[in-house]
């Protein structure tokens, strides 16, 4: 898979490591009312689709910026990469 | 029909005439007593076990494509039991029980072969590691021995011991592990299940649960609608998209497994042996191909194919154990999809949903759990309790913190 870095261009998906679904930027609120059982599901559980994924992976070994990448889990095909900063900003967080 | 040695040799005297096909091509009936989604090792271990051991009639087990066409025919037929923890040890013992007397129990040549399997130790860390697990083993009725580098050495000659970046100190071994062949395991579970009255019916393809007031009534399927007392679930790799039909979330991530074999060899591997530092393992068919594999991929995937770093990692592990093996081609490669779950360990379980009973999680290790899995989840369904070596593989070990984690990584699936 090579994996077109917003920044860096088309980069080999070797020189990244991978985490998981994108929807672990959205971490639930801890003083929430149901903080527990909103971080058990933000912890365990996942919605694991065939087909299109939004997830995050890490250039390890380049500049070492988190990715947000749209892949889909049939074909490996990569329609979509965003630097996590822009993603994460643009839904409310780390403003 | 009784497969036997006499037989073969009538049939090979009167002209192979008497072969009856080993399963029926049955229509799907409108309801079944218990219905077993997924025709790959575990549903139709479960199907089978249903059927002779807990007495179970009108049972049939759904599959989309052909049965054994998944997981089961695409590992690397590895069986051993040599976990550490509690609730994974047991069970694992109990499969490999089941492996031991499966030939006889369902009368198929399953070609179990316990030839061991010896996990490389290269630390001292990891010996202690290596003494500590094979204690558990010993503990929970397993077989397990702590070998030194020159009986290493004496059983296999040409392994790289003197390695600068892992030198082999010694090994622990299971010689009760081996490997078997893994498509006559479906296919032997399969005539078993049927000749005992089980409907396997191939593509067939599950396409919806109907859930009326939390109680599931059957399946939608490609072929009409099936009614069921009970919908058992069996599907691993695919768990999240079929449990996705009845608006289940699961503690699992779908992650693509590459393994590997080499054209046929003369004998030169006697058992299996596992290089964990280097991300390698290897065997060797009775076909003379050498078995082998590595890592997961580490990303999600459907695909039942992966990619190249991975590829040329597992045989960079591979030459630098055994340099020898260099110098075989390789035939083919292939991928399988696993249900990583959270904690490496799987799940057999009823759902919140009643009726609705899933098998599933198995990460890269279930093959060698069939006959035990089949055998629980049997249990599960018919008894509504857990069998005593599968109780800990529950929904809820995630949540009140239970986790069964042999590798100690957390919730980061592609680290199991």
């Amino acid at each position: 898979m090579i994996i077109e870095h917003p920044l860096l261009g088309p980069r080999d998906a070797a020189e990244f490591t991978y985490l998981g679904d994108a929807r672990l930027i959205d971490r639930p609120d801890w003083q929430s009312e149901n903080a527990a059982q909103e971080f058990f599901e933000y912890g365990y559980l996942r919605d694991n689709p065939a087909g299109w994924h939004q997830e995050l992976w890490f250039h390890e070994a380049g500049d070492r910026s988190w990715l947000v990448v749209t892949r889909n889990t049939l074909t490996h095909e990569i329609s979509k990469v965003e630097l996590a900063r822009d993603v994460a900003r643009s839904r409310g967080r780390s403003k | 029909m009784r497969y036997s040695g006499f037989k073969v040799l009538k049939e090979a005297l009167t002209g192979h005439k008497g072969w009856a096909p080993a399963w029926r091509d049955p229509e799907p009936q409108p309801h079944y007593d218990i219905v077993i989604i997924g025709g790959g090792g575990h549903g139709l271990a479960t199907a089978y076990y249903l059927a002779k051991e807990f007495q179970q009639k009108r049972i049939a087990v759904l599959e989309k494509g052909w049965i054994g066409g998944g997981n089961v025919g695409r590992n690397t037929t590895i069986i051993r039991s040599n976990y550490l923890l509690d609730g994974n040890e047991p069970f694992y013992e109990f499969s490999l029980k089941l492996w031991e007397g499966l030939e006889q129990d369902f009368n198929y040549n399953a070609m179990v072969s316990q030839r061991g399997i010896l996990n490389l130790i290269h630390t001292d860390a990891q010996r202690d590691a290596f003494v500590r697990r094979g204690n558990a083993m010993i503990l929970n009725g397993a077989d397990a021995e702590l070998l030194t580098t020159a009986q290493i050495k004496e059983r296999y000659p040409f392994l790289n011991t003197e390695d600068a970046r892992f030198p082999i100190k010694g090994g622990l071994a299971q010689h009760r592990g081996g490997t078997v062949r893994h498509d006559a395991v479906a296919w032997g579970y399969a005539r078993g299940a049927d000749s005992r009255g089980v409907d396997i019916i191939q593509n067939c393809e599950v396409t919806g649960f109907r859930i009326e007031n939390g109680k599931c009534l059957g399946v939608e399927t490609s072929r009409g609608f099936i009614g069921a007392g009970k919908v058992g679930c069996a599907v691993a790799g695919s768990s999240g998209r079929l449990m996705a039909k009845a608006e289940m979330r699961l503690p699992i991530e779908s992650h693509v497994l590459q393994a590997f074999v080499s054209e046929g060899l003369k004998p030169v591997l006697p058992g299996v042996i596992t290089f964990g530092a280097g991300h390698f393992y290897v065997s060797q068919s009775d076909k003379g191909g050498l078995v082998f594999g590595g890592d997961i991929d580490g990303y999600n995937s459907y695909a039942q194919r992966g990619n190249l770093p991975v590829v040329e990692d597992v045989c960079e592990g591979g030459m630098a154990i055994f340099p020898a093996f260099g110098r075989a081609r390789l035939l083919r490669m292939w991928g399988g999809i696993m249900d990583m779950s959270m904690d490496g360990s799987p799940i057999i379980d009823k759902t919140h949903i009643e009726g609705l009973y899933f098998n599933g999680g198995w990460c890269y290790g279930g093959f060698k759990a069939t006959p035990a899995s089949g055998y629980c989840f049997a249990h599960l369904l018919v008894r509504d309790t857990p069998h005593p070596t599968a109780a800990a593989y529950r929904f809820d070990r995630f949540e009140k913190g239970l986790m069964i984690d042999e590798k100690g990584m957390g919730n980061q699936p592609n680290l199991h």
